[in-house]
């Protein structure tokens, strides 16, 4: 068993004639915390969603937890529940309550009891702080308080990556820090995470990785500090100057 | 002109016998249309391009053509087939398939009127495509699509007068019936169209009614 718990090599994709991801090459190891930059169109979303099937890739290879992903004959329901996805819009299921969120891939997938399933949903329900809200409706919960259910129902399945896409980009800005502590507690835990995101701050704090991706190529990777305190690439430069202001 | 009430009075009670026998046609078609539509509806939205377009032929024929022709066609030809049917099969059989087509395509609609992360989520979570659909698209949709579902409902209900041309005694055939006898064409079709629209109307309030029960917010 390698330390990799992700290893994308080659990786193009393209929408149409239009080449989206070019040449990607990056591994994530165990228990790191990796943040993606980038302006936005600049692929990190799409590359994101290669990552647990939801997009096609031309070329290339994408292992996870030493399973590759593409090509034929793949069981990608099998791979995705050892990934956990965040979404920018939420994405929870309107019709059902905050529980019902969270059991349900449990209780239909991996076939947990109901019962021992609520009691699973419950216990990370408290762990995002929404204990209470387990028998509320979507609508009748906030921005921040709808991604906390997300990153529980996603918890639920006990993946072994968690992706999260622009998780605070919908937000209102005093509900982002809720989910910003959420998402700093479960990266103390050890859980692996790949975050594309604009909170600058929340890349410097807590990854130990940062990628820079630009018109769908890494152009810079490194360490926070090497990013954001030296960037070498001029495009990197340019792209931080816009974005954090100090 | 002298509005005969007693005429219509005294054919209330036939007209009565008429009006249930539509009910039973109408609601053994819808039944029967609910089912192939929403296999067909499924279908259109499967990944599978093979029942996709087998799905796309069957509603493109039926809502070309017209629904006396195809009842006919069940009717009268079948027979010719070897298979000799019911009137009152025939009629249901006719009606349903017909529906079915209509229904398929308000539920296609409502499928692809859900947001595609609800089935991003779903299958991120390691649903299968069926799982998701079920469990989280499907439910959804068939919310969304409860009024036109009435619609079509009360379409098919009129539509059934159709079937007075293969000798089903329902409430049109019932009504030229009577007059036959009693030549009050003006007070029976009156009666007619007045048992018809107790029964759309029942039928729009109960899904009115439904619509409201399930309500949720999104």
């Amino acid at each position: 068993m390698s330390d990799w718990v992700i290893k994308v090599s080659n990786l193009n994709k393209y929408f149409g004639s239009n080449h989206v991801l070019r040449d990607i090459n990056f591994q994530v190891k165990f228990g790191e915390v990796v943040s993606i930059i980038g302006a936005s169109g600049s692929g990190k979303s799409t590359l994101l969603r290669c990552l647990n099937g939801l997009e096609p890739i031309q070329s290339g290879e994408i292992v996870v937890d030493g399973v590759k992903i593409n090509g034929e004959k793949v069981d990608l329901s099998r791979i995705r529940q050892s990934i956990g996805m965040i979404f920018q819009s939420f994405n929870l299921f309107p019709h059902m309550s905050v529980l019902d969120n969270v059991i349900l891939a449990p209780h239909r997938v991996k076939k947990i009891p109901r019962r021992e399933a609520e009691e699973i949903a419950l216990e990370l329900l408290g762990k995002v702080g929404l204990a209470e809200k387990a028998h509320s409706y979507p609508y009748q919960l906030s921005g921040g308080q709808k991604q906390r259910v997300a990153i529980a129902r996603a918890l639920a399945m006990n993946p072994k990556v968690m992706m999260f896409d622009e998780p605070t980009s919908a937000l209102d800005p005093e509900t982002v820090n809720d989910v910003l502590d959420v998402m700093k507690e479960l990266a103390k835990e050890g859980m692996t995470m790949i975050v594309v995101t604009h909170e600058m701050g929340f890349a410097r704090e807590v990854s130990q990785r940062v990628m820079h991706i630009d018109e769908g190529r890494i152009l810079e990777e490194g360490t926070p500090e090497e990013i954001f305190y030296h960037p070498r690439n001029p495009r990197t430069r340019a792209f931080l100057s816009k974005v954090i202001n100090i | 002109m002298q509005f005969d009430f007693l005429a219509l009075y005294e054919a209330l009670p036939a007209l009565l016998v008429g009006a249930l026998a539509t009910l039973r046609i109408t609601a053994l078609s819808i039944a029967v249309g609910l089912v192939i539509g929403l296999g067909a509806g499924l279908a259109r939205v499967w990944p599978n391009s093979f029942l996709r377009s087998i799905s796309s032929a069957y509603i493109e024929l039926i809502r070309g053509t017209p629904l006396l022709v195809q009842i006919f066609l069940v009717y009268f030809g079948l027979p010719a087939l070897g298979l000799n049917l019911d009137p009152f099969v025939a009629g249901v059989l006719a009606m349903g398939i017909n529906s079915g087509a209509y229904v398929g395509e308000i539920v296609r609609g409502g499928i692809e009127s859900i947001a595609q992360g609800q089935m991003e989520a779903a299958l991120s979570l390691g649903m299968s495509w069926w799982q998701s659909m079920y469990y989280v698209v499907l439910p959804q949709a068939l919310f969304r699509i409860l009024p036109s579902l009435g619609n079509e409902f009360i379409a098919l209900l009129k539509d059934s007068s159709l079937v007075s041309t293969i000798a089903i005694a329902e409430l049109t055939r019932t009504g030229q019936i009577i007059i036959t006898r009693t030549f009050k064409s003006f007070e029976i079709w009156v009666g007619v169209a007045l048992f018809y629209f107790i029964m759309t109307y029942a039928i729009s309030r109960a899904v009115r009614y439904s619509e409201k029960r399930m309500r949720y917010s999104e």
